[in-house]
């Protein structure tokens, strides 16, 4: 029962498993809802779709699966009861007419014509001799002069009831949810490495107990805390092509200041070269000789880059490409150079995955950072996490 | 037992129905999310009012451990015991605390247990409590006894996140995402908590608090709960109708707006919006 239900979930990105079906068969089992198509629709929602972002998709899938079956349950307006259109034909038209009638077929394939036609239109239709609608010559419809017309009586195939599924209400929660600094803690809470380090501020029971029975006398015994001891350094793109994330990145900073204590974070342009800084109002009179960085800190630091990586080709291969300054140095160096010394080095790009194939350079970056480029998203950054987790430096 | 059917201080819409009796009948926990204020965790206390059963809160922390929920020893109080030389210590069960999961468990009549905010607690809170859930009993390795439901309790679990909770632990509940409520389900609320309250008011009333909430660039939209409380302090300071009447653009800061707009960047944004009206005119 409902096999392809799952079957077409599943492909429609939703996770559903055949625990959850089970689950369902079960509460129908037991009848926890009325039999209405309303009721079914919510259990079967409240048991597959366990992320708002899903519930659009789950009413688009719902209604695919479900559309022709459950309009039996319902009044369907498209149903004309074949009998009574018989009577009122043979009641109102002449033999002739009949006769005329007959021309088209057998009155099973009228009226398999008739439901044919009433799938296929989708619009209301005046006039014309094919489509069912009003004035018109084709044999259906009302209002017509066709002697061979049949009347259908109220129009109703297009002013049906609009199902609970078919108003897709939740269509705004699909795709579009903010990157909240929130999430993004969620997202970056991935990257720890727990260890007890500073302050001892903690109470080490076993260790006081063990202390405790060899002294005889109560031997309080303290440790420092378990803490999030992963090191992250952080480079940021600033300026021109990276204006329009400018707010993403804010979030994604302040986030990532508040998740790890160990964060040190530096700013470059458009590629990395020989210096970077700190502060973005003196970045002419205070740099940091990127030498420097790559001596100060150690292999362990996980290495986050964010920037677009939108730019010349240049920019990255040839000393000199840089677009403010002489670098004696080519980007590809630097960034092999970073990549060598961190192991665990990532690209976090807030332009979107569909377009990085448009952008030299994007590809060209990617190879450098070992192909571990991520988008500004939820799911990029924690599969980013993950990366930087899995590589053990 | 009863269906849910909602209560007489609360309006469920026909899903949430659903959701919830499935999960009362088949003894599944229910996670609740939604936008903050429309009212989930008030959903556990009604469940729990509706199926006539005790309500069991387990208000989560961020420094919540999942182990918390089920027991804690407490080892510093057997020390200090031995040094007193009390004669509670050798009995190691006198420092078994019990937690609310075990409470729940072991209650005499069948209990509704509200964990509440899951999402605020470490990321491996869910998964530490995987098999508890999903068994309804756990082991206490000091006393060496097994600790088991007798009845499967009514779970009810709130988040105000995303994206977060282990699909294994989401496998075994039934989800319901409380949506921000239509203006039908908001008069009927309304009508639940202010019974004759005048209808062209709470017209008025509503008509700004979908503006408000329409307003691009709010931090914090007001929601259910924000709109109920504004509701009373209009009513309690007796606001003349005309008031909220007024279409006036530059009076764009509602009365009392202190109710609905909870952070002062959202206020400086409506002033900055009556400025530009005001300049406009």
């Amino acid at each position: 029962m409902f096999f392809n239900f799952i079957d077409e979930l599943r492909a429609a990105g939703i996770p559903a498993s055949f625990k959850e079906h089970l689950v369902l068969l079960e509460a129908l089992d037991k009848d926890v809802i009325e039999q209405t198509p309303e009721a079914f629709y919510y259990l079967s929602r409240a048991t597959f779709v366990k992320d708002e972002g899903l519930l659009d998709r789950f009413d688009q899938v719902f209604n695919k699966v479900f559309k022709g079956l459950l309009t039996n349950y319902g009044q369907n307006p498209v149903d004309i009861p074949e009998d009574w259109l018989k009577a009122v034909a043979e009641k109102f038209l002449t033999p002739e007419e009949m006769a005329e009638i007959e021309k088209l077929g057998s009155w099973e394939e009228i009226m398999e014509t008739l439901k044919k036609r009433l799938k296929e239109q989708q619009k209301r239709h005046e006039g014309g001799n094919k489509w069912v609608g009003t004035g018109g010559t084709s044999p259906y419809g009302n209002s017509g002069y066709n002697p061979e017309g049949v009347r259908i009586g109220g129009e109703g195939g297009n002013k049906r009831a609009l199902k609970v599924w078919e108003k897709r209400e939740f269509q705004n929660l699909d795709n579009t949810r903010e990157l909240g600094t929130r999430n993004i803690k969620i997202a970056l809470r991935r990257l720890r490495r727990f260890a007890r380090e500073g302050h001892l501020d903690e109470l080490d029971i076993d260790a006081t107990i063990d202390g405790t029975a060899r002294q005889g006398w109560l031997d309080i015994k303290m440790r420092a805390e378990r803490r999030n001891a992963v090191k992250v350094l952080l480079f940021l793109d600033v300026g021109g092509s990276m204006d329009p994330f400018i707010k993403l990145v804010e979030e994604l900073f302040s986030a990532a200041s508040a998740e790890f204590k160990n964060l040190e974070f530096f700013y470059f342009h458009n590629c990395l070269y020989e210096g970077v800084w700190k502060d973005n109002k003196r970045r002419w009179s205070e740099r940091t000789n990127t030498w420097d960085i790559l001596h100060k800190y150690g292999h362990d630091y996980k290495v986050i880059f964010v920037g677009d990586a939108a730019m010349s080709p240049y920019e990255i291969t040839h000393p000199g490409g840089s677009v403010e300054h002489f670098n004696e140095e080519a980007g590809t160096e630097w960034l092999r150079r970073v990549a060598h010394v961190y192991p665990a080095t990532v690209w976090i790009n807030p332009v979107p995955e569909k377009q990085w194939s448009y952008s030299q350079s994007t590809k060209m970056i990617k190879e450098l950072v070992g192909g571990s480029m991520y988008p500004l998203t939820l799911q990029g950054l924690d599969d980013a996490m993950r990366e930087l987790t899995r590589k053990k430096h | 037992m009863a269906r849910f059917e909602g209560t007489a201080n609360y309006v469920a819409t026909e899903d949430l129905k659903v959701a919830v009796n499935a999960a009362v009948l088949l003894r599944r926990p229910l996670l609740v999310k939604g936008e903050p204020g429309t009212g989930k965790t008030v959903l556990a206390h009604e469940i729990a009012k509706a199926v006539g059963a005790p309500l069991i809160e387990w208000n989560v922390k961020s420094t919540t451990k999942a182990q918390q929920g089920l027991y804690e020893y407490d080892a510093v109080a057997r020390l200090r015991d031995g040094q007193l030389g009390d004669e509670r210590v050798h009995d190691i069960a006198n420092y078994i605390k019990k937690g609310k999961l075990w409470e729940a468990f072991t209650s005499r009549q069948l209990p509704v247990l509200l964990i509440d905010e899951i999402d605020k607690a470490d990321i491996e809170f869910p998964n530490d409590l995987l098999q508890e859930l999903d068994r309804m009993s756990f082991d206490v390795y000091e006393t060496r006894e097994r600790i088991e439901a007798k009845e499967r309790p009514i779970v009810v679990i709130t988040s105000n996140n995303e994206k977060e909770l282990p699909d294994a632990f989401l496998r075994r509940c039934f989800f319901h995402y409380i949506k921000f409520p239509d203006r039908e389900t908001m008069q009927a609320i309304i009508d639940v908590h202010f019974p004759g309250i005048q209808k062209t008011l709470v017209s008025k009333a509503m008509d700004i608090f979908y503006e408000v909430r329409d307003v691009p660039g709010l931090k914090k939209k007001p929601s259910t709960s924000e709109l109920l409380d504004w509701l009373k302090l209009l009513l309690n300071e007796d606001m003349p109708l005309d008031v909220l009447q007024t279409k006036d653009p530059t009076k764009a800061i509602p009365p009392l707006h202190g109710a609905l707009l909870k952070n002062e960047q959202d206020v400086m944004l409506f002033e900055k919006l009556a400025f530009m009206a005001r300049r406009q005119n």
